[in-house]
């Protein structure tokens, strides 16, 4: 069987594990943005316990590794009354572990701001969540889209662990495509192909042109 | 209103067994040698080739130099699980056939030295450009220039990124279960399979990770103080 033939009999389950890759990727990342920006604030407060919760949930997922914490969540966390569905599971264990390099990100793009505009909002007598939230964060934003292109892709290539908890993403349908055909070559090679399209061309100029809009935003371009 | 949290059928599975912990732990620990023998092994492949492969981006080949760089992209845009599974299972259909544990160690140690080539990369091109110029001032070779002046000048700004990565390749190791390497997970899945209990397998290998992972951090973070103040930096 030519790869043409390969492709053209496979390809409904290849584009329905790629859209549920996608699907997992984006409520993964939507997590991720909200987790880090909650995160990264709370390890920033002068407040011991709000310091403390942050410092423990970073080291916590940062610690361990994603398996593991998918595992956790999926095998143990019904244990404790909290069942989650496998789809659900997926995305939030992927949101929880990269919001956890989320917020070490936002700390360091909120750092990255200089002295001089904190002192400024307060001179013009912003109150602390709206210089934070329209002086601050713009700013921050701009200097940390760089390193956040770099943990979108990770997320990507972190949702095809969800296929070993049996979401059916398109690590799942090529292993499965693989176990029936033995066609390995063909089928992961596919699959390396579809994973590469989405991050380099697809997610990464995404994120430059962002960048590009958040900078112009920013009158920095 | 809180009567959904009290049901029955939750609780027998809830309990904590210390004396369960105890009897599984042996069995951790020795899986938890084939996760560092594995990540060491891995570690070891990754060090190497990344050097190659950042070399081979500042070959004067402009081929060489493309072909590396889209090959490391290509390898850092996609899913380590999916690279370990196309190692294990496309080797056998040319009649090459390689235990679970020689593809792992190919997989990942492919998979960091692309991270690694990056990390030397920035290294490398941090060392000042007068140095190179001195060399060929005194006739040194290209490999003389390298060995002697650039290389180590070029790790003491690479050993942050080196650490990290060898924390990286720890918590990936994980992923080696999926083709049958005996390593936490694996072990965890096969005791959860066998008794149905699942709480302290997966919590003891969490426990295990964050043992070792977070002492790690540290001392590498010692490490690379240590390196700064003897080059004088």
């Amino acid at each position: 069987m030519s790869l043409f033939e390969f492709l053209s009999q496979y390809w409904p389950r290849l584009l329905s594990g790629t859209g549920v890759t996608v699907a997992q990727f984006l409520l993964g990342a939507a997590l991720t943005v909200g987790l880090a920006l909650v995160f990264g604030l709370m390890k920033m407060s002068p407040n011991r316990m709000i310091k403390g919760s942050a410092v423990t949930y970073i080291e916590l997922f940062r610690g361990t590794s994603l398996l593991v914490q998918l595992y956790w969540i999926f095998f143990v966390l019904p244990l404790f009354g909290v069942t989650l569905e496998k789809f659900t599971a997926g995305w939030v264990a992927i949101g929880l572990n990269a919001g956890a390099y989320g917020a070490e990100l936002v700390r360091g793009g909120i750092m990255s701001v200089p002295k001089g505009q904190w002192e400024a909002a307060t001179a013009i007598n912003m109150s602390g969540a709206r210089r934070m939230w329209r002086i601050i964060l713009p700013q921050a934003l701009v200097n940390m889209l760089p390193a956040w292109g770099n943990l979108m892709v990770e997320i990507l290539k972190g949702t095809a662990l969800v296929s070993l908890i049996s979401v059916t993403d398109l690590m799942f349908q090529a292993k499965q495509i693989n176990a029936s055909t033995y066609m390995s070559a063909q089928i992961f090679g596919t699959a390396l192909v579809i994973y590469y399209i989405l991050a380099r061309f697809l997610l990464t100029p995404f994120m430059r042109w962002l960048e590009g809009f958040m900078a112009r935003k920013m009158g920095r371009a | 209103m809180f009567d959904w949290l009290l049901k029955d059928e939750w609780f027998p599975k809830f309990d904590w067994r210390w004396d369960y912990a105890w009897e599984i732990l042996p069995r951790l620990l020795e899986a938890t040698l084939n996760t560092l023998i594995a990540a060491a092994a891995g570690y070891l492949i990754a060090l190497v080739l990344g050097l190659v492969f950042a070399l081979a981006q500042r070959s004067d080949s402009r081929i060489l130099t493309f072909v590396v760089r889209e090959f490391v992209e290509f390898v850092r845009s996609t899913p380590l699980l999916l690279q370990i599974f196309f190692i294990f299972y496309v080797g056998p259909q040319f009649g090459i056939t390689l235990s679970p544990w020689i593809s792992g160690m190919i997989a990942i140690g492919l998979h960091y030295s692309c991270y690694l080539s990056e990390v030397y990369r920035g290294g490398l091109d941090s060392v000042p450009k007068g140095q190179w110029e001195a060399a060929t001032a005194l006739n040194m070779t290209t490999m003389q220039t390298y060995k002697r002046l650039i290389i180590p000048q070029a790790i003491p700004s690479a050993i942050p990124g080196m650490g990290n990565y060898l924390v990286g390749i720890f918590k990936d190791t994980p992923m080696l279960s999926v083709i049958g390497v005996a390593e936490l997970i694996h072990t965890a899945n096969s005791i959860g399979s066998e008794t149905w209990r699942y709480l302290e397998a997966y919590t003891l290998v969490g426990v295990i990770f964050l043992a070792l992972s977070l002492p790690a951090a540290g001392l590498i973070r010692a490490f690379e103080n240590l390196v700064r103040r003897k080059l004088g930096m």
